[in-house]
């Protein structure tokens, strides 16, 4: 069922185990493999609202194992167009396909600029290899 | 810096792929797999837990009898030997020291299993209640304890059906234990000790007979769909055992430290009580959290058989009722719950 351990090369990673695939002014967000990993089976998702504004390197929700509560690290700065509403009704989703089906919110960038603090995927790896 | 203790299986959770964690001063596994397949496996099969780290003392002499009778709040006198006991270590204000299990092995011997946490604290109240002729001594490195629990757990072990809260020789593959009926999950099953060079030997015939490894997190949430209170989360000195709920382990017309006062409060009644509760809304509770108007969650998870959020909670006597409507506190939201029966879980309401 769970996913096996992979970074794709076409997402941007925030160093607080969230990715960002970007599409213009909009972006995807998510939690990495290695973050649904460490939390293991996830059992709730606290959303946030459509239309919230999020800021970058702040927390926009929470997501939950049975054992643990973890923040959701924004990467970007932007306002909430849409929430996962697959996520809420089953949290095991972002287990079984992190980057995929399990994706989190899409955003409207609200500064486009923020992009470039992001890590690659490789660097990314190497904050989880030090982790 | 503390060093971690471990159990003398230590390498075998490691090889498991466990993931280990610090426990009450030892390196436990808190899962294999997985918290909810263990919690599941537990509910419909069968699975084996370390619980090595508990502690272990025994008490013997010609006064063991009295010195326990007077230290613990249960009647020791109900016990034959072969007899097990739930009962608590007090404190004069009856608060909870420690929740344990006392075996009658013999006429003038008794061992007392207690929570890892709390066995230095259990062996000095009882140190310092010795009487002449009773001798109160740790033994807990010479045992390893397996819990093996399900509703397959006995079947699979080929063992016969047994009285609950009883022990008896027995021998499991070879290996000799201490086979006693009792647990921490709701579900049937046995706890068994050995000596601690014997516990490799004994895990590994468990789990060659097809019962599945489960960790730490899995005890916690079992134990908690069926209400039993874990001691530093649900119970200690802080609160007294009446209004713990533990009134039924406190035999109230013997003498033993804090009678006085658990008389008393169950005289006019607790002001507090520890009640289990079920969220009616989608949240998830946690130790510590707020109770609108009064009180706070102790223990708090997601139920793996139920799919909804519960746990155990002090709330005001007047709240305690089951169908009560509580506030949690979820991180600033506000997220409702009810009071509910013990126990949460129970086989036949499941689906």
């Amino acid at each position: 069922m769970a996913a096996s351990e992979s970074y794709p090369d076409e997402l941007l990673y925030h160093p607080e185990h969230d990715w960002a695939r970007i599409d213009g002014d909009e972006a995807v967000l998510g939690v990495t493999w290695h973050a649904q990993d460490a939390l293991g089976e996830l059992v709730h998702y606290e959303a946030p609202d459509v239309g919230a504004t999020i800021g970058k390197d702040t927390s926009y929700g929470e997501v939950e194992s049975v054992k643990a509560v973890s923040d959701l690290i924004s990467p970007l700065s932007g306002e909430v167009l849409e929430v996962n509403e697959k996520v809420v009704d089953a949290p095991e989703t972002v287990n079984d396909d992190p980057y995929g089906e399990g994706w989190l919110i899409r955003i409207r960038l609200s500064d486009p600029s923020e992009l470039g603090q992001l890590l690659s995927a490789a660097d990314y790896k190497r904050v989880v290899e030090e982790a | 810096m503390q060093t971690l203790r471990r159990t003398a299986l230590y390498d075998r959770h490691v090889a498991l792929g466990a993931r280990m964690v610090p426990f009450a001063g030892w390196e436990m596994p808190v899962q294999y797999e997985g918290v909810i397949p263990e919690h599941k496996v537990v509910r419909s099969d069968a699975g084996v837990f370390d619980v090595s780290h508990m502690g272990e003392l025994e008490v013997e002499g010609p006064t063991a009898r009295d010195l326990l009778q007077g230290a613990l709040s249960n009647d020791i006198d109900r016990l034959q030997p072969g007899d097990a006991q739930y009962t608590l270590l007090t404190t004069e204000s009856g608060g909870i020291v420690d929740d344990l299990i006392v075996y009658r092995l013999d006429a003038h011997r008794y061992l007392l299993v207690v929570n890892a946490s709390n066995t230095d604290a259990a062996y000095r109240a009882l140190k310092e209640q010795e009487l002449r002729g009773s001798d109160v001594r740790d033994v807990s490195d010479d045992y390893a304890l397996l819990a093996v629990q399900g509703p397959r757990a006995l079947e699979r072990l080929g063992l016969e059906r047994g009285t609950a809260f009883t022990f008896a020789e027995g021998e499991v593959d070879g290996v000799e234990v201490m086979v006693n009926r009792t647990g921490y999950t709701g579900e049937e099953g046995v706890e068994l000790a050995c000596m601690a060079d014997d516990g490799g030997r004994l895990w590994d015939a468990i789990v060659a007979r097809g019962i599945r490894p489960c960790g730490l997190g899995a005890r916690d949430t079992l134990r908690l769909e069926v209400c039993y209170p874990l001691h530093g989360n649900d119970i200690g000195p802080q609160w007294d055992a009446i209004s713990s709920g533990l009134g039924w382990a406190c035999a109230l017309e013997t003498d033993f430290t804090g009678v006085e006062r658990l008389r008393a409060v169950k005289e006019r009644g607790p002001e507090q009580k520890l009640v289990p509760f079920r969220m009616t809304e989608k949240a998830i509770p946690r130790q510590g959290m707020a109770i609108e108007g009064g009180g706070e969650v102790t223990s708090g998870s997601l139920s793996p058989m139920l799919e909804i959020g519960i746990g155990l909670a002090y709330v005001p006597a007047a709240r305690a009722t089951s169908g009560s409507e509580l506030v949690v506190d979820v991180r600033g939201k506000p997220r409702r719950a009810e009071v509910a029966k013990k126990p949460l879980y129970k086989k036949e309401n499941a689906d």
